[in-house]
């Protein structure tokens, strides 16, 4: 159906010998007349243009817009304004494509915003908190696909469409060795030969410092696209905690009318089909629990003493599991450094340090969940100190990672030494044994087969397969443990419950809750991988990708068929900006291995883009030598002078200082300016217009006082606010009577409630004004007893 | 839709140019072919019951349907002429101003018709919205909790200036009593399909598999099968 707009059209019958009768009108009138003539007409022009925004019957605005449309067109033609209709209703007709445009173009946008229904469908079924991480989830996938974009347009497809091809030179040729088993699917899954040698890798890439017939800089690209991944990612990040601060910001406390809004704005109007309707009354019933919640939550009234021990304590315990832990890891790396030097190794040994670090992962999480049931915290409180604790042993798995890495690094460019000796060695070798058996001696001895040069160990290679072997690896058991400890689970409650001794839904096993914080910490974990490994390994962004997008259908179908909601809902806070927030520090955390690589490693001498360069960001200076002017050259010279460095640092450390505070100076003013503005409103509460509204009732005198009999209120209270009474007072001795003399709200209510209503509630803030009235306060302290 | 000059007359249709009005007409008359005539030159005084209205698909679903088309009637039991339901539709489109949606909000959610939400009036409200899924203490509980954020003049129930008050503050509002569909989301079905494609080609150039490409193949089938 389309929507019904009304526009104001001349209605035919009124024709043009108005104008004869006009003309000996005109004669007539005087200035004065004329001006009030003027002012009619545009008031009926105004009724004309607002009649749309009444709320009356059809048939009265029909009517009336008669009466006026004949009154304008009468006297507008003595006031030779004739013109002015038919522009009117073209800037109408134009308003009205424009409305249609933008509303074509919103839905567009809205249409192409991925998954939207599913993540509702989530949301209606599990409360908001499971939907935030889909949401992350779907956050993280638009990042990613940013990255994969540039990634993939300016360093892939480059090196893949203007590049030599695969097999014309040694760094993109599988070695002679390993080309039999090039191809084998084992050997693929360990990302050796051919995906080794393919654009996935740092290794693949050529050196030259243009190619094509475009002169394109490869080398250039690479190093800048590499930057601009984290620049990128870190501006998203911030943009987006910076627009979730916006949108209210608190933790779910904003709002004076959380339950009224509820009430009366969650039902949307546009849904048509009955499936639809059911996800959306589960989701409605689930708010309101969980605002239920949050209510209740705000009335506990506990043993303080206690509490705080416990959470001592808790806090103890789980300082002490995560310091165990991280030991335990540090040993373990010891352990399996000698091993290294060793043969003779056992299965256990050999994967050591694998199986600590996820038996670790496996075991801690869910001992940190049993001693955090020790401090009785709000579930969304409780869900945030569960993250910063995994958080902070995941980062002991990290540490781990980087450490093995280095020593890696280090090993192999030792080694490339002694490798880069013997391959001059052998080129040599190969020219002077050729050249004997032709006698020409004019002739040039065709180049080496690229399978055949031996190559230097790579070690940039080396690092993004690595990375990339435990992206894959990772991606596995999280699928596993899906299957496994979701799937598998539900099926064996869901049948074995037939024949077995006790009730497995409800006891026992029963069906799993889904895991947030797990899978939140999984996810921020593995993008910071992704940054720290996206440098040697372009590809591992795709792959990214891909696994992101297979993770968003395979987790909601996994939740919505095997999940069950949580015990309490909870309501996620509104701003995503703990997720943000932990996702910043790894960016910063991922972002520090990389630089320091750049900046101090040298690259291999025979892979890769920066091969032959004494360090990576050599390329950006040669570039400035030899691509830019040589003014320029000189400019970038004095602006790397620390002379000037040093003091734009110093000026950037003020403005955020001076930022903070102006920041600080509005937050305050805002909260005046709500106060004020709370006063005023409840001070203006009868507000008189409802005559347009109430055409056939009587009108009522919404200025409602208290009847006489309403109790304590007494005779100040009867009268209407003059200005004799501070409004304060008024307010306060209404409002006590309300709560004592109105029977419904009477003594039924738990005492807890009205105590906090009336903390919270701003009029409270009266109540310590002095009054002149004769209202003692004991009046409202009696009232609150009650 | 038919001819518009059988319909109205030129000066009727002039009167309100309402955009596909000859739309709205041929719903109209869809809904009781026997009861509204096609010719509207005569305006003719012919009401459609409740029960009939009710079942258009975008009230179907609606827990406030009847409370919609009472307020809109002007005999209050639900029985609307054309004039009415072209009002309805008018205000309940996206072009109808906040204030205009605020009053008509305020009818709907006033079941008793006193011009007041009183607890009556929203614990039938938040039973139609949870399908009484909600506990008697819960409900009690929320009651208690709108009338407490919303009444400003303290008599427990909520007039119409509360109502406003609290209304036109709320962010979703707009959104949400409006009757305009949306389509359908294929084009980041699409979207997806493409970026699945380029990385196939990206898998296929650097590992020369033939399996995993056959599996690549067979995915890429599976998901146009789907969306198509």
């Amino acid at each position: 159906a389309k929507n019904g707009i009304i526009v104001l059209k001349r209605p035919l019958g009124t024709s043009s010998d108005s104008n004869s009768d006009s003309d000996e009108e005109e004669d007539s009138m005087s200035e004065g007349e004329m001006a009030r003539l003027m002012e009619e007409v545009e008031e009926k022009k105004k009724l004309i243009a607002t009649i749309r925004n009444k709320p009356w019957r059809m048939k009265r605005r029909l009517v009336l817009l008669r009466e006026a449309q004949q009154f304008v067109d009468k006297f507008e033609g003595a006031l030779g304004k004739g013109k002015g209709r038919k522009w009117y209703a073209y800037k109408v007709m134009m308003t009205k494509k424009w409305i249609k445009f933008q509303r074509d173009f919103e839905n567009f946008r809205t249409a192409c915003i991925p998954w939207e229904r599913k993540i509702k469908e989530v949301e209606s079924h599990f409360g908001s908190s499971v939907a935030s991480y889909f949401i992350f989830l779907r956050w993280m996938y638009g990042m990613n696909l940013v990255l994969f974009g540039l990634t993939f347009g300016l360093v892939v497809m480059p090196e893949v469409l203007m590049g030599l091809p695969y097999g014309s030179i040694p760094r993109k040729t599988v070695p002679r060795a390993e080309q039999d088993t090039a191809q084998d699917y084992s050997v693929l899954m360990d990302f050796n030969g051919y995906c080794k040698y393919s654009v996935l890798f740092y290794g693949y890439y050529n050196n030259q410092r243009t190619i094509g017939l475009l002169k394109f800089r490869l080398p250039l690209a690479y190093l800048m696209v590499g930057l601009g991944t984290f620049g990128y990612s870190l501006m998203l990040v911030i943009r987006t905690m910076a627009k979730n601060a916006d949108v209210g910001g608190g933790d779910g406390d904003e709002g004076e009318f959380t339950f009224a809004w509820k009430m009366f704005t969650s039902w949307d109007y546009l849904i048509g089909n009955a499936e639809t309707a059911d996800n959306k009354y589960a989701s409605i019933t689930t708010s309101f629990k969980e605002s239920i919640v949050d209510e209740q939550e705000n009335q506990k009234d506990e043993n303080i003493h206690l509490r705080r021990f416990l959470r001592v304590l808790a806090n103890f315990l789980i300082t002490c599991s995560l310091g165990g832990s991280g030991y335990l890891i540090y040993f373990v790396v010891k352990r399996s450094q000698e091993f290294a030097n060793r043969d003779d190794l056992s299965w256990y040994e050999k994967n050591e340090l694998e199986l600590i670090m996820s038996l670790l992962g496996l075991v801690c999480p869910p001992l940190f969940e049993t001693i955090a049931e020790l401090e009785d915290y709000h579930p969304r409180i409780a869900l945030k100190w569960q993250l910063g604790r995994i958080f902070a042993l995941f980062l002991g798995n990290l540490y781990t990672f980087l450490f093995a890495l280095f020593d890696e690094v280090n090993t192999k460019l030792e080694e490339e030494g002694s490798i880069k000796n013997a391959s001059i060695w052998a080129m040599k070798e190969y020219y002077a044994n050729f050249s004997l058996p032709v006698n020409d001696s004019d002739a040039t001895p065709p180049p080496m087969d690229p399978g055949d040069v031996i190559l230097g160990p790579c070690w940039e290679t080396a690092v993004g397969i690595e990375f990339v072997k435990l992206t894959v690896s990772d991606i596995q058991v999280t699928y596993l443990t899906i299957l496994i400890g979701d799937f598998a689970r539900a099926v064996i409650v869901r049948f074995l419950n037939y024949c077995w001794c006790w009730d497995l839904e409800a006891g026992f096993p029963s069906y799993g809750e889904f895991d947030i914080s797990g899978n939140v910490l999984g996810l921020v974990f593995n993008q910071g991988m992704i940054w720290m490994g996206a440098f040697y390994a372009p590809g591992l962004v795709g792959i990214n990708v891909l696994r992101l997008l297979s993770s968003m259908y395979y987790q909601c179908w996994a939740v919505m068929a095997t999940n069950v909601p949580h015990e309490r809902v909870f309501k996620a806070s509104k701003s995503n900006n703990f997720y943000m927030g932990l996702l910043l520090l790894v960016l910063f955390l991922s972002l520090l291995p990389v630089v320091y690589t750049i900046m101090s490693l040298p690259p291999s001498f025979d892979c890769g883009p920066f091969s032959g360069k004494e360090k990576m960001f050599d390329v950006i200076m040669e570039t400035i030598d030899l691509d830019l002017p040589a003014f320029m050259g000189t400019l970038f010279s004095y602006a790397a002078n620390p002379g000037l460095i040093i003091p734009a640092v110093l000026l950037m450390v003020l403005a955020i200082y001076y930022l903070n505070s102006t920041s600080e100076a509005y937050q305050n003013a805002n909260m005046e300016l709500k106060k004020k503005m709370q006063m005023v409103s409840k001070r203006i509460c009868g507000v008189p217009s409802d005559e347009d509204f109430n055409q056939e009732e009587p009108k009522k005198q919404h200025r409602q006082h208290q009847p006489g009999d309403e109790g304590p209120g007494g005779p100040a209270a009867q009268s209407l606010p003059g200005p004799a009474r501070p409004a304060g007072a008024w307010l306060v001795s209404s409002r006590a009577s309300c709560r004592c003399g109105t029977p419904e709200t009477g003594t039924d209510q738990p005492p807890a409630l009205s105590l906090w209503s009336e903390q919270r509630n701003p009029r409270s803030l009266k109540e310590n004004r002095p009054r002149p009235e004769a209202e003692p306060p004991g009046r409202v302290l009696t009232c609150r007893k009650t | 839709m038919g001819n518009k000059q059988t319909i109205f007359t030129d000066e009727q249709l002039d009167a309100y140019q309402v955009n596909s009005f000859c739309r709205l007409h041929g719903r109209y008359h869809e809904l009781a072919p026997h009861l509204v005539p096609m010719d509207y030159t005569n305006e003719p005084d012919c009401k459609i019951p409740l029960a009939l209205i009710v079942n258009m698909p975008e009230l179907k679903e609606n827990p406030f349907r009847d409370r919609i088309v009472e307020s809109f009637s002007e005999d209050g039991m639900g029985n609307l002429s054309f004039n009415e339901f072209v009002d309805m539709f008018s205000v309940l489109s996206e072009m109808a101003p906040r204030e205009l949606k605020a009053i008509y909000a305020f009818k709907i959610y006033d079941f008793n018709v006193d011009n007041y939400l009183c607890k009556e009036d929203l614990e039938k409200t938040l039973n139609k919205l949870t399908k009484e899924e909600l506990t008697p203490e819960e409900v009690e509980l929320v009651c208690e909790k709108t009338i407490e954020e919303a009444d400003l003049d303290g008599d427990s129930k909520l007039s119409y200036a509360d109502f406003e008050n609290m209304i036109t503050r709320a962010p979703d509002f707009l959104r949400y009593l409006v009757f305009v569909e949306t389509d359908a989301s294929k084009p980041c079905l699409c979207m997806h399909l493409s970026i699945f494609i380029i990385l196939q080609y990206f898998t296929l150039l650097c590992t020369k598999n033939k399996i995993i490409c056959s599996t690549l193949l067979l995915t890429n089938a599976f998901l146009i099968c789907k969306i198509f």
